[in-house]
């Protein structure tokens, strides 16, 4: 099986780890991919596993909100697209998955944290999605950046999960136009519609702004990341990138955004905005979020009435199994 | 809660007849034949295909990476390349070099 092999000297003080590591850090800056079955720190490893869950089960909670929206999509057309979309989110956190399982922990194990409020999953996630024009919200602005993080790590050392990302931001590119299209649509309709989407820009700016995660002062793993090659910007790097590609065309529509503070910078080329409060995001990413109960309930729920599928199917499995048997004698 | 970590199949996926089954990913699956059901849906969903395989994963044997050796080459190995053969070039510049009237007449 291609499969990693059982972590050896990956710790600082084990015999060899200091040569291992020169060797790994120069390939990392060569611009080699590590695969799994290379010998990598403890460290890396770990840091690893513990991105690409949190990536994956961010897809699943954010195919959540977006799921429950789909009886009340407002035309067929809007339906078929929204289906579209939670079905390639969950799809992509099964590649997800399967990244974080070539290095040593299993889906089930990653799957059982999730369920059981263990493990973490994206800030924005933890909110409701009040209305239509929040779906269109979060196909827009949280995917657009997700883009953001997801080019930038699919640029990164690891190669299982870099493979996972250039498939997964091929796929995401629709679900941005969809969500560009959406909000065009409600910011040029009636003064109704327009007025629902300034409401869900202003509820979900906030969050956006957390989206990529601490500021660079309070973040604690950015360096050895940045070391590694696991990822490429700082969070307040990607911070930008998001705003100034998308607070421009926010404006665009003729929506204003939340944020007394936001202006851009000429002279740092950088917009300046309200610091968000990072104990908020923290306690958000606890579980202690508006909607972080009713996301795992939901979740487990599909988990558990799911279940006698997959009996089913393993059930079905042992008879070709016990066929094939038959047949064989 | 312990039952869904199913055996893994590696995906290779065709893209129209004539070209080769590349390697896209892996799925979890009970058996085979869902596991080409769920291959479908995983890497079918928008690329052109026309055929895929499923492959248990604990079937494929591959080297080591860092077994580097097999790969090197110990000696000179142009032989195995067009570009290895200087008499080809020699050839060619006899011919653009030789005088017009030596040339078969042109038609």
């Amino acid at each position: 099986m291609v499969q990693n092999r059982v972590p050896q000297n990956d710790r600082p003080g084990d015999p060899g780890y200091a040569e291992c590591l020169s060797a790994f850090e120069a390939r990392v800056a060569r611009g080699d991919k590590v695969e799994p079955g290379d010998w990598m720190p403890g460290a890396y490893r770990q840091q690893l596993i513990r991105l690409i869950h949190v990536h994956a089960n961010s897809e699943i909670c954010g195919a959540l909100p977006e799921g429950g929206w789909i009886p009340h999509a407002p035309s067929l057309k809007r339906k078929l697209a929204l289906v579209a979309k939670v079905q390639d989110e969950v799809g992509h956190a099964q590649l997800l998955y399967r990244a974080a399982e070539t290095l040593g922990k299993s889906r089930e194990e990653m799957i059982d944290e999730l369920i059981t409020g263990k493990a973490k999953y994206s800030n924005v996630f933890h909110y409701h999605a009040e209305t239509w024009a929040d779906v269109a919200t979060i196909a827009w602005l949280i995917d657009a950046g997700a883009i953001v993080n997801q080019r930038m790590m699919a640029e990164g050392s690891y190669g299982p999960y870099a493979r996972a990302l250039k498939r997964i931001c091929y796929e995401e590119a629709f679900h941005l136009t969809h969500g560009y299209d959406m909000c065009i649509t409600l910011a040029t309709g009636s003064k109704l519609q327009h007025d629902m989407l300034q409401d869900a820009v202003n509820r979900w700016w906030k969050p956006i702004m957390m989206f990529h995660g601490p500021s660079d002062g309070v973040s604690t793993h950015t360096d050895q990341l940045m070391r590694w090659r696991i990822k490429l910007k700082t969070n307040d790097e990607q911070r930008q990138e998001f705003l100034k590609q998308y607070v421009p065309k926010v404006h665009e529509l003729g929506l204003t955004l939340p944020d007394p503070n936001l202006r851009f910078d000429e002279e740092a080329d950088a917009w300046r905005y309200t610091e968000p409060d990072w104990d908020e995001f923290m306690n958000v990413i606890r579980g202690n979020g508006p909607a972080s109960a009713l996301r795992l309930r939901a979740r487990r729920m599909a988990h558990e009435d799911g279940a006698w599928v997959r009996r089913a199917l393993e059930a079905a499995a042992r008879g070709n199994r016990a066929t094939v048997n038959q047949n064989d004698e | 809660m312990s039952d869904t970590q199913w055996p893994v199949f590696e995906v290779f996926h065709q893209q129209a007849r004539g070209e080769p089954h590349v390697h896209v990913g892996s799925v979890h699956a009970s058996d085979a034949e869902v596991a080409l059901l769920m291959a479908k849906e995983q890497f079918g969903r928008r690329q052109a295909c026309v055929n895929f395989w499923v492959v248990p994963a604990d079937a494929i044997t591959a080297t080591a990476y860092d077994d580097v050796d097999i790969f090197e080459h110990g000696t000179d190995k142009s032989y195995r390349e067009a570009y290895g053969y200087e008499t080809t070039r020699r050839v060619r510049a006899q011919t653009t070099k030789r005088p017009r009237s030596l040339r078969p007449p042109e038609e």
